[in-house]
């Protein structure tokens, strides 16, 4: 008896052994900052959500690392007129249950955004008004209003098309097993640890795709991240923060890859918006005596290792819109001090800033409050949680309020919600005739060079009045395996499976 | 007995619904507005107005809560809605990682703690009480996390032995599960390990002070069966009674330590579901951890009748 039972443990060690060593193809393991949000194109909120997307669900548009319109399921566009356009599809595209990607189905998922009881995407594409399917493969879409940055939209989730027929099965269930066109299918997802997607044989761009799964795993702490990279429990981490950088560049297993965000940090300056917008720093001189108090520079170097890029703008030094014409200011105490007497306020001027609690911030305020208080500027820091802050954004009980936005391709997404009269992202509640008609006017133009000029009138005007004082550029800092090699990253920050692979 | 049975577990739902409705209101007054957050980085007015709609959250109070606990009598948690999966699944699924390694982590204090502390009361003001001191002091106050990012550094990182954070259900593949959950449960079963130990070491000074340890003694009994077999058992009696009692440091341990090793445990889902202001899953939450304890102490109860004879009358 005795034996049988060790012969029966030494077998079953065995066969352990064996299955844990079989040799698989590879497989993409990403860790996520933070868990996503439902994984359904329409109703998806989430800035890692969008990561996750990037493999699971192509867009009928893609931006690539020059900020470039690119087609991905379209094959191109052409303006009608400046309320309509035309967009061409890739032929024999099929999505996850076998189904054709067709103009029906582009129909279906563009109308889906605009009328489905929840829809996060409602907001990008109001100005759509309906779609017509010309033949199988064309599709022209007509617009309330001219609005340029539409086909911009197209590059993110508002341009990804899902299954119809799966769309309609699974009702609103659909998150729980999307279907889409992408070079993977969805798997499993195990909330708040992990979410795994299977190679899509028959996808459209199969050649690219070089391993057989991506896992994306969920990890919170940057220092945990950072110790499965060096581990090998994963191949690539979307967001390494600078202080962890020379820790994955001195590893010979692993390695840093940047490219410049598309999104900035800012602080927003109540000039307007309830009791607390008629205090000192509504007075544009004030405002401009705490911009010259500051030195972006310094805090570069001080907070993120000298890695980011200190910009006054509201656009990414890398886009085709920035204005090379304006200079981001550099500290000038004697100005700071010249201008707060001229605006004829008693100093020092005390004020508070709102600042979401994570470190880098905290730290960046208090950079900011040593730098202005030589000027003249008592800044309290109020440090909360971050959904508090945002209510309290949005209620206007702040006088200054630091707030990161991700970015978008096209400039409208970076301007028109923040500087617009009644814009949801005003928090400042600034209000300018003319700057609300330069933005209107740029989202009629179709023209890129004509757009480059109404926005370097915007920047101009949005450093003069300095509603919203930005501070700097991030950037995206992907930490990969040595291993891996094939990786593009593009100023969005999203991790593209095509082209990757992992050497054994 | 049946009759203190039944009045016990008449007390057990006016608890639960006091719980829910605490819970509830405690909320309400955070600050955030849920479908602010839940409305992403546009916050399009029209968006939060429809997202208020749909979760109630424009009406009253009272309605409010009342429409969950009306799901709740027909099993019905609410969905998540973040991630807009059912409650009940999610606690499914997360409860048996947490138990797991709650499991784990109390074993592994009790394996360090008793006999640590059986040590130093035996070998009073020795070299060995002194350093089970000092260790136990050290165990106390070390931060959970602080000493979990030390031993991933270590043991993952530099020595490559286990894997550095992640899980594995037990049932897919049980060596992985203990790889994956060994790290967690020695950090969280460390402070617990330190209370053990110091519980174990003065019941067993005193007790090895009883008369019957020095009749056993006198008897010609051997050092090792005194102390194991007589001065130990009575000893052990407040220790576990302290054992069940720090089993809520272990469940609220579990919170910082499955956020530092990404365990997705009930822990790590409600920190998370706090951040999104994702309520029905905190309710549900707090509803099940609440009906665990109490019926756990119900149980106790119950058989701290069986055991006591005197009890019964009562």
């Amino acid at each position: 008896m005795r034996r049988v039972l060790l012969a029966a443990t030494a077998i079953t060690l065995l066969a352990l052994t064996q299955a844990a060593s079989a040799q698989e193809a590879p497989v993409l393991r990403i860790g996520l900052r933070e868990d996503p949000d439902a994984l359904d194109p329409t109703l998806a909120r989430s800035y890692v959500g969008r990561i996750v997307f990037a493999s699971l669900c192509d867009k009928l548009f893609d931006i690539n690392e020059k900020l470039e319109i690119v087609p991905q399921l379209a094959l191109g566009y052409e303006w009608l007129d400046p309320k309509t356009v035309r967009i061409d599809l890739r032929h024999n595209v099929k999505f996850h249950d076998g189904t054709d990607m067709d103009a029906a189905a582009v129909k279906y998922s563009l109308e889906r955004h605009l009328t489905m009881q929840g829809s996060a995407r409602r907001g990008e594409i109001s100005t759509l008004d309906h779609v017509d399917v010309v033949d199988p493969y064309t599709v022209k879409v007509s617009l309330k209003a001219p609005t340029a940055p539409f086909i911009a939209v197209l590059t993110d989730r508002a341009g990804m098309i899902v299954s119809p027929k799966a769309a309609e099965a699974a009702g609103k269930d659909f998150a729980l097993h999307p279907v889409c066109a992408g070079p993977f299918k969805f798997a499993e997802r195990v909330a708040q640890d992990h979410i795994t997607l299977d190679k899509f044989d028959d996808y459209w761009d199969a050649k690219d795709i070089h391993v057989s799964k991506v896992i994306f795993r969920s990890i919170v702490d940057s220092t945990t991240t950072v110790a499965n990279l060096r581990a090998g429990s994963i191949d690539l981490a979307e967001n390494i923060v600078p202080s962890d950088v020379n820790t994955v560049k001195n590893d010979p297993k692993t390695k840093i890859i940047t490219s410049p965000a598309l999104g900035y940090q800012s602080i927003n300056i109540n000039v307007a918006h309830g009791d607390l917008g008629k205090g000192p720093m509504s007075n544009v001189k004030v405002r401009k005596a705490f911009e010259a108090a500051i030195d972006r520079e310094a805090i570069n170097n001080v907070v993120f290792n000298g890695m980011f890029t200190p910009n006054a703008q509201a656009i990414s030094p890398s886009s085709p819109f920035y204005n090379k014409d304006i200079k981001t200011p550099g500290r000038d105490v004697a100005l700071a001090k010249k201008l707060l007497a001229e605006a004829g306020v008693k100093t020092p001027v005390t004020f508070s800033m709102n600042v979401p609690n994570s470190p880098v911030s905290i730290q960046t305020a208090e950079v900011i409050q040593s730098m202005v208080a030589e000027a003249g500027f008592d800044m309290k820091i109020k440090s909360m949680e971050f959904a508090t802050s945002l209510d309290a954004g949005d209620r206007g009980d702040f006088e200054t309020y630091m707030i990161a936005w991700s970015g978008r391709a096209d400039p409208d997404g970076n301007l028109w919600n923040f500087d617009h009269t009644g814009g949801p992202l005003n928090y400042p509640a600034y209000s300018n005739p003319e700057m609300d008609h330069l933005l209107d006017e740029a989202r009629a133009v179709t023209d890129t060079q004509g757009r480059i000029g109404i926005y370097k009138k915007v920047a101009e005007l949005a450093e003069r009045d300095l509603p919203i004082m930005l501070l700097y550029t991030p950037m995206n800092i992907v930490g990969t395996s040595a291993k891996l090699s094939g990786f593009v990253p593009v100023p969005d920050g999203l991790i593209r499976p095509q082209g990757i692979t992992i050497a054994k | 007995m049946r009759g203190h049975f039944g009045q016990r577990l008449l007390q057990v739902l006016p608890t639960l619904l006091m719980v829910s409705l605490l819970v509830f209101l405690l909320q309400q007054l955070m600050p955030g507005d849920p479908a602010l957050v839940l409305s992403g980085e546009e916050h399009d007015p029209q968006m939060i107005a429809q997202i208020r709609a749909e979760l109630w959250l424009d009406r009253p109070l009272p309605i409010q809560y009342l429409h969950w606990l009306g799901g709740v009598l027909q099993g019905n948690l609410g969905f998540s809605w973040h991630i807009r999966q059912p409650v009940v699944d999610l606690v499914l699924t997360k409860l048996p990682v947490t138990l797991q390694l709650g499991c784990m982590a109390f074993v592994i204090a009790v394996l360090i703690g008793v006999p640590a502390g059986i040590l130093s009361a035996v070998k009073r003001n020795s070299f060995w009480d002194y350093l089970a001191n000092g260790v136990g002091l050290a165990g106390l106050s070390t931060p959970n996390f602080w000493l979990g990012i030390m031993l991933i550094l270590l043991i993952s990182v530099d020595l490559g032995w286990l894997p550095p954070s992640g899980y594995v259900p037990l049932s897919e593949d049980w060596r992985m599960s203990l790889a994956t959950t060994i790290m967690p449960a020695f950090v969280l079963g460390n402070a617990i390990a330190a209370v053990l130990m110091r519980h174990t070491r003065s019941a067993m000074l005193t007790a090895l002070d009883q008369d019957y340890v020095r009749t056993a003694r006198a008897k010609g009994l051997s050092e090792t069966v005194v102390v194991l077999r007589h001065a130990l058992r009575n000893a052990l009696v407040p220790v576990v009674t302290l054992g069940a009692l720090e089993l809520g440091t272990l469940l609220a341990g579990a919170v910082l330590t499955e956020q530092v090793f990404s365990i997705p445990g009930f822990g790590k889902m409600v920190v998370d579901a706090v951040f999104t202001r994702d309520y029905p899953v905190v309710q549900g939450v707090v509803l099940v951890t609440a009906t665990i304890y109490t019926l756990l102490n119900l149980v106790a109860d119950l058989l701290y009748v069986l055991i006591n004879p005197r009890m019964r009358g009562a």
